[in-house]
């Protein structure tokens, strides 16, 4: 392996884990927010109860989330340094309002909200969770407008050896990223939304805390289920952006390998491992050309005809992505996604009105359901950088020039090593903590005493 | 005033808040095993700076994003030449963010014993490699045609670099005693405002050796004259430690570090990264930048943004204006 691919291992990686944290900090930082309105309107206790067991569990999320982007700040800069050169004229500018606009809104006010139960009028202290959670929203808007600049770079002229940006506007209205925020944003909703469905759904089996939890399932459900919705509707969106824009990664989620009309789209395939020879397969007729066009007839091109085409257009070389990721990526991520949906459906169905579930399958099921979204979110995006090689810059610039000449293969593997290890240790921690708050279940409200000044500091460390 | 000169002074103003304010971070964070006799203590330094690390510390992400956008050459030459160093801070962040988030999560004394000892060692490697680092950006590195780094890990530990680093770790130490001593009342008051006073005499000769050394091989007019007013206000420290002025205190040493940056940002200029292999192949505030157009849509930004961000940031110490005591910690 030279230094390229260990940089690839290292950014894969540690994105990947990143991204395991940002939906569920996303998704439920809003829930938590909804949660303390709920509280601040309705003065139940049920719903503070509610409010202070989700912290929790968020605020343990939320470390790793802020930790791990520490890492993806610089991970350009050390890595792929070529990279930073080319685009930074451009890149940078999201990056830094980032930043500026979102990174600075959440942890100040995270900390705010944190520190600020005993402190702040009951309103203010709830208007700093929204405002966090505005900013956890607003910086997936800009790293989303870098990510898809990457995907479709526009607003830019070809510079001194450098991309250099033409337009802002065009940057931050990208059509790419227009689509691409409000799937991603659906998706952490998603997320956020099945973590309220599984652990409640571990607690009412156990008939623990009915009066905290039986909404918290309820809420949790429906979100995955409205979210899901608006994921669905989204990515239909993308994908037929994506043909127009990267052609190739769409051949490349069906392993199409010969320009089609009326294409299908297969469920499932049974092949060789490069996808070339196919064995058995379930299909479903004309849906491909369905996602791809919008129209049952449309014409999806195949891979073998559009690497010919780009040789042309680019040169010689394999302008193929590794086909049996992007295929097998693609239906895990529709596919988790779906599950989620169908788990949820029955649970809330299971338990419509005073109804309770019976059978303790679902309960089992509605506990796993905390993974699907995680898991196909993963896949969304393994999918969507992985079927955007050879190129960092779609048509512009190549992963294979992006590194850093001045990191040798011995410093990449030990920022790869390093990072792996670390993150595989934090893993056991975080997963240790998270599952004793989690039994722990919701905590009883303490009766009032005395001044706020002198009562112990809640959420203190 | 020219586009990237005007960049080069927000970026300098970014790391200065950073130092500012994650300097009695990190010093906290060192002075944890002396002030922190018990659990009890202990959570009660760390809570002094709860609500505002993480708020802090995104002073060095946007320092971080500032330069890849206004002096991409730069962000790329820095973080890719000074790769085992700053894998290395980063390392030290991620451990020690999660040692304050964690650490009050579970009862184990295990549990709390490794958490504390990861936030000194983790707030004391970045204390002193931010130093070193900055202290070779001054030195210059051996940067060639490409302004690729090729000097290798080991030339990055000299000796001017070394003396930056302890510098940077005696000045953010003594920092954040004050910090303590202003945020705290009874015992932990008395004996960070003590451990102030003796760490004020030990900062005071080893900031100015590394002025000094700076202030010859340099020699440059502001930059000599800025240092001189940073170390005026590092000596004005002693005594306002000493009388137990901790606002005051804390005013000088805040001072000495937003002036320090200022010094080697001024003497720094036009370079950012100065190459000794020759003069020809360094990195300047001209040939790393972004285009003229680039720095005015980020100028717009940050001037319109960076007043809300110091408002809100504000209003977040004041919030946490009070001084915490031993009874507001749970027992
Ligand atoms: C769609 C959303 C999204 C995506 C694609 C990424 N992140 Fe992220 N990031 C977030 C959404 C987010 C967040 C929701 O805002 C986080 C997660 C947990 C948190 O604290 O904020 C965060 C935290 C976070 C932090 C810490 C901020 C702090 O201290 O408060 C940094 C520096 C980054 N990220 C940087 C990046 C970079 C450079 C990425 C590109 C490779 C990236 N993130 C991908
Ligand atoms: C958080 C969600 C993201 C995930 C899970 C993710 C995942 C990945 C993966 C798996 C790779 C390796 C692909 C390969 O080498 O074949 C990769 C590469 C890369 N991605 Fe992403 N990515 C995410 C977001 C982003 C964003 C937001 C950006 C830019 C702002 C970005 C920029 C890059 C770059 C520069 C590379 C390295 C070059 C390459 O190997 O293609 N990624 N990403
Ligand atoms: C019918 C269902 C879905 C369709 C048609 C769909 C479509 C797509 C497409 C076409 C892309 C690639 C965009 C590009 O590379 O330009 C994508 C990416 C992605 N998908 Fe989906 N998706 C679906 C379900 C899901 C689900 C259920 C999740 C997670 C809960 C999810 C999360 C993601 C993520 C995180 C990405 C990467 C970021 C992005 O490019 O938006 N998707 N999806």
């Amino acid at each position: 392996m030279d230094s390229i691919d260990l940089s690839r291992w290292q950014f894969g990686i540690t994105t990947v884990y990143h991204f395991i944290f940002v939906p569920i900090t996303i998704g439920l930082s809003a829930l938590v927010a909804g949660l303390q309105t709920a509280w601040v309107r309705t003065g139940k206790d049920a719903y503070l109860r509610a409010t202070k067991f989700w912290g929790k569990l968020f605020l343990i999320n939320f470390a790793i989330g802020v930790v791990t982007g520490i890492v993806q700040e610089f991970q350009f800069g050390m890595n792929w340094s070529n990279y930073s050169r080319f685009v930074g004229d451009i890149f940078g500018a999201p990056l830094a309002m980032e930043g500026l606009l979102a990174f600075f809104l959440e942890s100040t006010f995270l900390g705010l909200w944190i520190f600020g139960w005993e402190r702040l009028p009951k309103r203010l202290h709830l208007a700093t969770i929204w405002i966090a959670s505005i900013g956890t929203m607003l910086s997936a808007y800009f790293i989303l407008a870098a990510n898809s600049w990457m995907q479709h770079p526009v607003g830019w002229r070809m510079g001194d050896g450098r991309a250099e940006l033409a337009s802002i506007w065009a940057v931050l209205t990208n059509s790419t990223t227009l689509v691409t925020f409000p799937h991603t944003l659906t998706a952490c909703f998603m997320a956020g939304g099945a973590l309220l469905l599984a652990v409640s759904a571990w607690h009412l089996r156990k008939g623990n805390q009915e009066e905290v939890f039986r909404p918290s399932l309820r809420l949790g459900a429906w979100v995955v289920l409205i979210a899901g919705l608006g994921v669905l509707i989204t990515g239909d969106l993308q994908a037929r952006i994506m043909t127009q824009q990267q052609p190739m990664k769409m051949a490349a989620a069906e392993a199409l390998y010969n320009t089609t009309d009326s294409a299908s789209f297969s469920l499932f395939t049974i092949g060789s491992l490069n996808g070339r020879e196919e064995v058995w397969s379930v299909r479903i007729p004309s849906l491909l050309s369905v996602l791809a066009t919008g129209d049952p007839d449309g014409e999806v091109e195949g891979i073998n005809n559009l690497q010919a085409e780009y040789q042309r257009k680019y040169g010689p070389g394999d302008y193929r992505p590794a086909i049996p990721v992007t295929y097998w990526s693609f239906r895990l991520m529709i596919g988790f996604g779906a599950l989620a949906m169908l788990v949820a459906l029955a649970a809330l169905w299971s338990n419509r009105g005073e109804r309770r579930a019976r059978g303790r399958w679902l309960w089992i099921a509605a506990t796993t359901t905390v993974a699907m979204p995680l898991l196909a979110n993963s896949f969304g995006w393994i999918f969507t950088e992985m079927g955007r090689q050879p190129w960092t810059v779609f048509g512009l610039f190549k992963t294979a020039g992006s590194g850093s000449p001045a990191v040798s293969t011995g410093e990449a593997a030990t920022g790869l090593i390093v990072l792996t290890v670390l993150y595989g240790v934090l893993a056991v921690i975080e997963v240790g903590l998270f599952l004793k708050y989690a039994r722990a279940g919701a905590p009883e409200i303490p009766a009032d005493t005395g001044e706020p000044g002198d009562r112990p500091l809640a959420f203190a460390y | 005033m020219e586009l990237t000169t005007f960049w080069f002074l927000l970026i300098g103003v970014l790391w200065a808040g950073y130092f500012l304010l994650e300097g009695f971070d990190f010093g906290v964070g060192i002075l944890l095993p002396v002030v922190g006799v018990d659990d009890r203590s202990r959570r009660l330094a760390i809570n002094t700076i709860g609500p505002v690390w993480d708020g802090n510390e995104v002073w060095l992400l946007v320092a971080g994003g500032a330069t890849f956008a206004a002096f991409p050459e730069w962000y790329a030459t820095l973080f890719s030449g000074f790769f085992l160093p700053l894998l290395l801070i980063l390392v030290a962040l991620i451990v020690r963010g999660l040692a304050f988030e964690y650490r009050g999560k579970r009862d184990g004394v295990v549990w709390r014993r490794r958490w504390d000892t990861s936030i000194f060692v983790c707030s004391l490697v970045p204390a002193i490699l931010w130093g070193v680092a900055f202290g070779n950006i001054l030195r210059g590195v051996e940067l060639d045609a490409q302004h690729e780094y090729v000097g290798g890990f080991f030339n990055l530990l000299n000796p001017y670099a070394l003396l930056g680093g302890l510098t940077t770790l005696v000045l953010f130490t003594l920092h954040g005693a004050v910090f303590l001593a202003l945020k705290t009342d009874g015992p932990m008051r008395e004996h960070a405002g003590r451990l102030a006073a003796r760490l004020a005499l030990l900062a005071v000769p080893v900031a100015a050796a590394f002025l000094i050394w700076t202030a010859i091989t340099h020699r440059d007019g502001w930059g000599i004259a800025l240092s001189a007013v940073a170390a005026a206000t590092l000596v004005a420290a002693i005594p306002l430690t000493r009388a137990r002025r901790e606002g005051w205190a804390f005013t000088a040493t805040g001072a000495t570090l937003l002036i320090a940056v200022a010094a080697l940002f001024v003497t720094l200029f036009p370079d950012v990264m100065p190459s000794t292999v020759d003069p020809a192949y360094s990195l300047t505030v001209h040939n790393a930048s972004s285009t003229p157009y680039t720095l005015k849509v980020m100028s717009w930004v940050a001037v319109c943004f960076t007043p809300i961000v110091l408002l809100y940031q504000g209003w977040t110490y004041w919030v946490f204006r009070k001084r915490l005591k031993l009874s507001d910690i749970p027992a």
